[in-house]
């Protein structure tokens, strides 16, 4: 633990003299240190009673008298959430799954004082049919490559100094002293990196368009309102590396000459608020957030905004309104933000994972960033996996490794080894990806040829007891609630899907539905105002292409998986189709 | 400029220029529904939808500014089909029948619907709900007929400052109106009209008096009498087929008398009766300031404008005594009908109905304000818009465009030049000011055509400075003083001006119109009335004014006979019984 | 900031408590622009809900037009002009919870509480609504009370989880 507090930076030399002392007392500590013992403090560990386990594991390390010579830590999320909650124990990476309070004296006495593993609590059900106890051994992390999430499962995401001691603000201070606008801009253009919020624009090129515009007045703003259901990589990252956004954005406002910017989160990310909201706080506090940052002259404020549950506000122009104190409805682009953005001004918008990549570009070269992926698409990418996989979590792998890889070989395969039916990719918006097609490499490109998108990070894989009809009703219906009511063919057009939907789903579809569907899906992809209606049909259009049976068999009132038709039976359960978010 | 190829045809336009005008300046109209003219296009209807080459999907015409090289295709089968498929989804989410709608022959949907040969509905579902709000005085919302083109949220924002109006809710079940899809009355309209006058269906409507008014003309014991409002006569011809500016004013009287109203008199008398007694009202103003040295409230504000009022109680409380306590020329008209007309016919005023033709919605909100009658009894009973008397024209049967020309009847028919120009912007003022002017002085106003330059025209907000010199005795405070005025037109220029008062520009009076272009811009006016078609209705006023050779409002023989015989003098108390008032603070929209 | 909690939600606030309480809220923050969304937000925190005087309240000082207000109130689901129940449990409807049971957990739910989406039990306890994915999809299927994410929920567990809420 880091024992003394800092007064404002004043410049990089004590940023640097900060962090020697930081890693010397951290030495130190470690020379002293028998153990030290990691616990996961993402959203999802802590739901499941993470806080609870680390007091007592202090409580009983100081009854064991270990409490000097054991650290207990908190860590972000290294991944595995589906094993929560989550322990780590430092010195041989051993990996303890579904922790509860009533294992800790057992690790404790087991594993800390007599260095044996506790064999049950270990890891299980890795993908070459062995346990494996040390995180070096267990394929789930193996098969990994960790750029975006390097911090995350090391890094204590509440300590400032945490971060600085490894290597947090290095990234920003090598830009403020000595670099350009164009020599960042420069940078990231070598790395290739491309948003990560969906489409994949070239940051570099969105950066350089708002550096090179005259305006005074310039914003950037971090998209984390993350709205895709499925997905939950940003949640992560905001709660597990929140200083990583932070340096990341403040090296943007410096390349494109902005001194103002907002995080709008999703109002669900009540810990990532939490712990985002805390990073600010430190870093106003050391100085480096503010005006004249390490003496640099440059200065950069950062405010959080929260949505209020909209998937529409994800859009950068209705993100942007909400900002404005508006509805959150799009309006046609061009202009772009970056030439009319927040109150008019020029203004980026990345997503948080775009951020995250900055830093580490910026310190390691973007020439080395640009090593990992393929031709076209450079660097990693995060995925939510979840559903019907026995390994849910987050995962990161180079861009372009291919869906089986990623089901199979980290994933660990469906559940109970159910056949697999398709992967869900993309959220609402993507498509889904047969059996067929498995070994698709997880590019932009090859996604789109198969229909799909990466979009953001999402990735639910279902096996035969889901319906492929009632997944594309699913999504229609969130879809229909999530339009903002704007533009014609998206207001009407997704209700109308949605209506045949609901009564192929009741079994009373008629012959020429499908035809229907496939016309209104693609008009109101041609003619919609903005991504959300462009994109609102892909998934059931992408249904209809890959199992057109299913829905032919619908029709004639026959549901192979036996999801659909059960509304007699369940009357008074069944979903009220109604049913939105709103209260 | 900028070089592109539109329809294959080779096109040069200033930068900034949107496609849709592209395409107008070679003759290719592209559909629009939520456009307007001169505001930031929404790109919210999608039926301007047209291809660019390279572009992955259609683009808005509407929302798209050109680039250089453009390919546009604005006929192509895919721009046919997807514009035919945003019209059929309109068609199934609209919940109306256009065989009992009001805008069945100029609504813009069914009419894109027909040229685009749509007549089987492919895609029925649930329709838009339907809820009927007909809570105001004038005006009838139906939500079902609503598509969502949000132009009214526009005119109501952008142009009136209001607010009244915004999209509620989200998605299929959004929809466009007052706070949480309430009622009209819940919130601060001030009934101008301007929503149902640029609706392109018959989702805003004014709340119509025909029936009424048949009624009265079919009672025998009832003397029914008839007032048209100045702008009249510059719009009505449009329901006809006239060209904007065309006027009408004999033909209207004409029908008028078919229709079966008893007398056709004129607003325009009120007016010049409006003109004296506010002339007198800032003269009296200004002596209390100057001579006696008494606090009042300066400037003055004009009375005429129905849903300017209504701003003022809503809004700016602390200007209500700045508000000229005349009330408005139908009003006059109507309480002198029922005085002094009554007297002079001998009818008890209970049996006299006054029914006047306006261009405005907001004097229907007017004629049923408490304020506005005496002993019981209404100065008016019903109030048509232009709109409406076309249809009740049509109704009778009657050949407008046949009708030979016809005079307005003798007491309350005679008007001066000055009455016709309180339909446009800068009218009051300038008729005020021939008036004033000459009672001071005892002298012409010395302008050309006794217009007052600065004050016409379509600026939002005009200033003018007039100095005052060779005063009479009795007026000889004045002498020298440089009377400044203002006009405002549309109410977001009644805020521009009211700021302006605030921070202490200097001025003794000033003209507001609640709509835009004034009265002939009307919210009751035939649709739809653009900047074009105001500037030619505007034109046709003047010419109806430069025409007469009486042209200043105390010449009027009727006007002058009325004070001798019935009122006295101006602000006398007659007057004060029957042409002033007082207003008072709208409370109830206040937070509690 | 979050709109979510209602822990703090007093019983019932009377008119004028409401109006000094947004008052003092918005003495803060006047200025700022695109302040209004953040002030929902606080309020609905506050009260659970939003109280049309509040919304009143906040129109006039911001001078922002009723309907707009209410506009903005309307389009986020998050806001919501009917009080709430001392409890708010949202039952996840996201993708992962969806081919996970979610279903299953919704209905058993529904049918413990007797009550659907946007409304409260009688005696005031809970509130019912659904959200469309937590963020939590490797825990599905999810549900949240009062904030408080519960997971990988099984719909026999539902009758245990909702006791522990009940005052
Ligand atoms: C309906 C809709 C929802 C979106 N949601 C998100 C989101 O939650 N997060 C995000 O980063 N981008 C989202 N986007 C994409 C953004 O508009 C924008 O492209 C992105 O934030 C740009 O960041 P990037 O260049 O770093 O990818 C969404 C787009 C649409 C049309
Ligand atoms: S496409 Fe849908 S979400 Fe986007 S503007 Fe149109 S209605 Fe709104
Ligand atoms: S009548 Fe005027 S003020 Fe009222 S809603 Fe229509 S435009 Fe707005
Ligand atoms: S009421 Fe008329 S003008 Fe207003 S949005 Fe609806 S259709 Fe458009
Ligand atoms: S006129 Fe262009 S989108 Fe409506």
């Amino acid at each position: 633990m880091n024992t003394f507090t800092v007064s404002k930076l004043q410049s990089v030399s004590e940023l640097i003299q900060l962090r020697s002392r930081l890693l010397n007392e951290e030495e130190q500590a470690g020379l002293a240190r028998k153990e030290r013992i990691l616990i996961c403090m993402g959203g999802g560990c802590l739901a499941s009673g993470a806080r609870k386990l680390k007091d007592e594991f202090h409580k009983q390390l100081h009854h064991a008298h270990l409490h000097n010579s054991v650290e207990v830590k908190g860590i972000g999320c290294p991944g595995p959430c589906s094993h929560g909650p989550v322990v780590i124990i430092d010195s041989d990476k051993t990996l303890y799954q579904n922790v509860s309070p009533g294992d800790i004296s057992e690790i404790i006495e087991q594993h800390i004082q007599n260095r044996q593993i506790v064999e049950r609590l270990i890891f299980r059900d890795n993908t070459d049919g062995k346990s494996a106890s040390s995180i070096a051994d267990i394929e789930f992390f193996k098969r990994q490559t960790k750029i975006v999430l390097h911090n995350c499962g090391t890094v204590d995401p509440l300590s400032i100094n945490d971060y600085i001691s490894h290597n947090g603000y290095a990234a920003l201070s090598k830009v403020l002293c000595g670099m350009t606008p164009e020599t960042v801009i420069r940078e990231i253009e070598k790395s290739g990196l491309r948003g990560r919020g969906g489409a994949g624009f070239p940051t570099s090129l969105k950066w350089s368009l708002a550096s090179k515009s005259s305006s005074s007045q310039k914003y950037i703003i971090c998209n984390a309102d993350e709205g895709d259901p499925g997905a939950y990589m940003n949640r992560s990252e905001l709660e597990g590396d929140p200083h990583s956004i932070i340096e990341g954005m403040a090296i943007g406002a410096f390349a494109i000459g902005a001194n103002e910017g907002f995080v709008y989160v999703r109002a669900e990310y009540l810990l990532a608020v939490e712990r985002l909201q805390n990073a600010i706080n430190q870093t106003k506090e050391y100085g480096l957030l503010g005006d004249n940052i390490l003496g640099s002259g440059f200065s950069f404020n950062l405010e959080i905004r929260m949505g209020s549950g909209a998937f529409v506000c994800g859009e950068e122009t209705a993100l942007i309104a909400s900002i404005e104190g508006k509805r959150g409805e799009p309006r046609p682009r061009p202009p772009f933000p970056v030439q009319r953005g927040l109150w008019g001004k020029p203004t980026v918008i990345n997503n948080v994972e775009t951020f995250v990549n900055v830093p580490v570009i910026l310190l390691n070269g973007g020439d080395r960033f640009a090593s990992y992926g393929t031709q076209k698409s450079k660097g990693t990418k995060v995925f939510a996996l979840a559903g019907s996989v026995r390994h849910s979590g987050l995962v990161e792998v180079p861009i372009g490794t291919t869906l089986r890889e990623l089901i199979y070989n980290i994933g660990g395969g469906t559940v109970n080894d159910r056949p697999f039916k398709a992967a869900l990719i993309g959220g609402s918006s993507g498509g889904c990806i047969p059996k067929e097609h498995l070994d698709v490499p997880l590019d932009y490109e090859s996604l789109n040829e198969l229909g799909a998108i990466m979009g953001s990070g999402g990735l639910i894989i279902i096996d035969e007891t889901s319906c492929m009809v009632d997944v594309a009703r699913f999504f229609f219906e969130f879809v229909t609630e999530e339009s903002c009511g704007k533009c014609t063919p998206c207001r009407v057009g997704t209700k109308r899907i949605l209506e045949i939907l609901l009564r192929i789903c009741d079994g009373e579809g008629k012959p020429g539905d499908i035809e229907k569907l496939i016309h209104l899906g693609e008009e109101i992809k041609r003619t919609s105002l903005c991504g959300l209606g462009q994109s609102a049909p892909n998934f059931v259009l992408s249904a209809i292409r890959y199992f057109r049976n299913e829905f032919e068999a619908h029709i004639t009132r026959h549901c192979e998986a036996g999801v659909c038709f059960r509304e007699k039976k369940f009357n008074d359960l069944e979903i009220q189709h109604s049913a939105s978010t709103k209260d | 400029m900028i070089k592109l190829y539109i329809d294959n045809q080779p096109v040069e336009v200033p930068a900034n220029t949107s496609i849709l005008d592209a395409g107008r300046g070679v003759g290719i109209k592209i559909p629009t529904l939520c456009f307007i003219e001169n505001f930031e296009a929404k790109g919210a209807c999608r039926v301007c939808l047209v291809e660019v080459k390279g572009a992955k999907n259609l683009v808005a015409a509407c929302s798209t500014t050109v680039l250089e090289g453009m390919e546009i295709f604005t006929n192509s089968k895919t721009v046919r089909d997807s514009r035919r498929f945003v019209v059929e989804m309109l068609l199934s989410e609209h919940n109306g029948d256009c065989k009992t709608c009001l805008r069945n022959d100029d609504c813009e949907l069914r009419q894109l619907a027909s040229e685009m040969g749509i007549n089987v509905l492919e895609f029925e579902g649930e329709p838009a709900p339907q809820n009927i709000d007909d809570s105001t005085p004038a005006l009838i919302r139906d939500s079902g007929k609503c598509i969502k083109c949000r132009r009214c949220v526009t005119i109501c924002n952008e142009v009136q400052g209001v607010g009244a109006l915004f999209p509620q809710g989200r998605g299929f079940y959004s929809s466009i109106g007052p706070s949480f899809a309430e009622n009209l009355a819940a919130v601060a309209c001030v009934q101008c009209g301007q929503c149902a006058a640029i609706c392109p269906v018959g989702a805003i409507i004014e709340k119509d008096h025909i029936a009424g008014v048949w009624q009265a003309i079919d009672n025998p014991s009832k003397h029914v009498i008839v007032q048209t409002a100045p702008a009249i006569r510059a719009a009505l011809g449009e329901c006809f087929g006239y060209e904007p500016g065309t006027l009408v004013t004999g033909k209207m009287v004409s029908a008028l008398r078919r229709l079966g109203f008893d007398k056709v008199f004129d607003t325009n008398f009120g007016a010049d009766l409006t003109i004296v007694e506010e002339g007198t009202e800032l003269l009296h103003r200004l002596k209390k300031a100057l001579v006696d040295k008494q606090p009042v409230a300066l400037p003055q504000f004009t009375s005429c404008s129905p849903g300017w009022i209504n701003f003022v109680e809503f809004y700016y409380p602390d200007f209500l005594e700045n508000l000229s306590t005349c009330k408005s020329p139908q009003q006059m008209f109507g309480a002198i009908a029922k005085t002094y007309y009554a007297e002079k016919i001998g009818k008890r005023p209970e049996d006299i109905v006054v029914v006047s033709v306006m261009p405005c919605t907001a004097k229907k909100y007017e004629a049923q304000r408490p304020e506005m009658s005496h002993n019981g009894i209404r100065d008016v009973d019903y109030v048509l818009t232009t709109r409406e008397l076309g249809r009740m024209i049509k109704q009778a049967g009657i050949d407008f465009r046949s009708l030979p020309d016809s005079k307005m009847d003798s007491p309350l028919g005679i008007s001066s030049g000055a009455a016709d120009i309180f339909a446009n912007t800068g009218g009051v003022m300038e008729a005020a000011i021939r008036t004033v002017y000459e009672i001071v002085t005892g002298r012409p106003l010395p302008t050309n055509q006794l217009h007052i330059e600065p004050l016409m025209g379509l600026d939002g907000l005009k200033k003018a400075t007039l100095k005052i010199e060779g005063t009479l005795p009795e007026w000889q405070f004045l002498e020298g003083i440089e009377l400044k005025v203002g006009v405002a037109h549309s109410l977001t220029n009644a805020v521009r001006i009211i700021d302006a008062v605030k921070k202490g520009e200097e001025f003794h009076f000033i003209e507001v119109m609640t709509c835009p272009g004034g009265c002939i811009g009307g919210g009751g006016q035939p649709r739809f009335t653009t900047n074009e078609v105001r500037k030619k209705r505007i034109a046709a006023i003047y010419q109806e004014d430069e025409g007469k050779t009486l042209r200043k409002s105390h010449e009027n023989p009727d006007i002058k006979q009325l004070y001798a015989e019935f009122l006295g003098k101006p602000l006398g108390e007659k007057s004060h019984q029957l042409l002033h008032t007082h207003y008072k603070a709208k409370e109830n929209l206040k937070p509690t | 900031m979050a709109a979510e909690d209602n822990k703090n939600q007093q019983a019932l606030a009377t008119d004028e408590e409401i109006l000094t309480y947004v008052d003092h809220l918005i003495a803060e923050c006047r200025e700022k622009p695109g302040i209004v969304i953040p002030l929902l937000q606080i309020t609905q925190k506050k009260y659970g809900y939003l109280p049309e005087p509040a919304l009143r309240k906040i129109s006039h000082e911001l001078h922002i037009p009723y309907s707009e207000v209410a506009g903005i109130v309307g389009f986020y689901a998050y806001f919501s002009i009917q009080a709430k129940g001392k409890n708010v449990v949202r039952v996840c409807q996201g993708t992962a919870c969806h081919v996970l049971g979610g279903n299953e957990v919704f209905a058993a739910v529904k049918k413990e509480l007797k009550i659907d989406v946007g409304e409260t039990t009688p005696d005031g306890q809970f509130s019912l609504a659904v959200g469309r994915c937590f963020g939590a999809c490797g825990m599905a299927p999810v549900i949240m009370v009062n904030g408080e994410m519960i997971q990988q929920v099984k719909p026999s567990q539902i009758k245990r989880i909702l006791r522990k809420y009940k005052k």
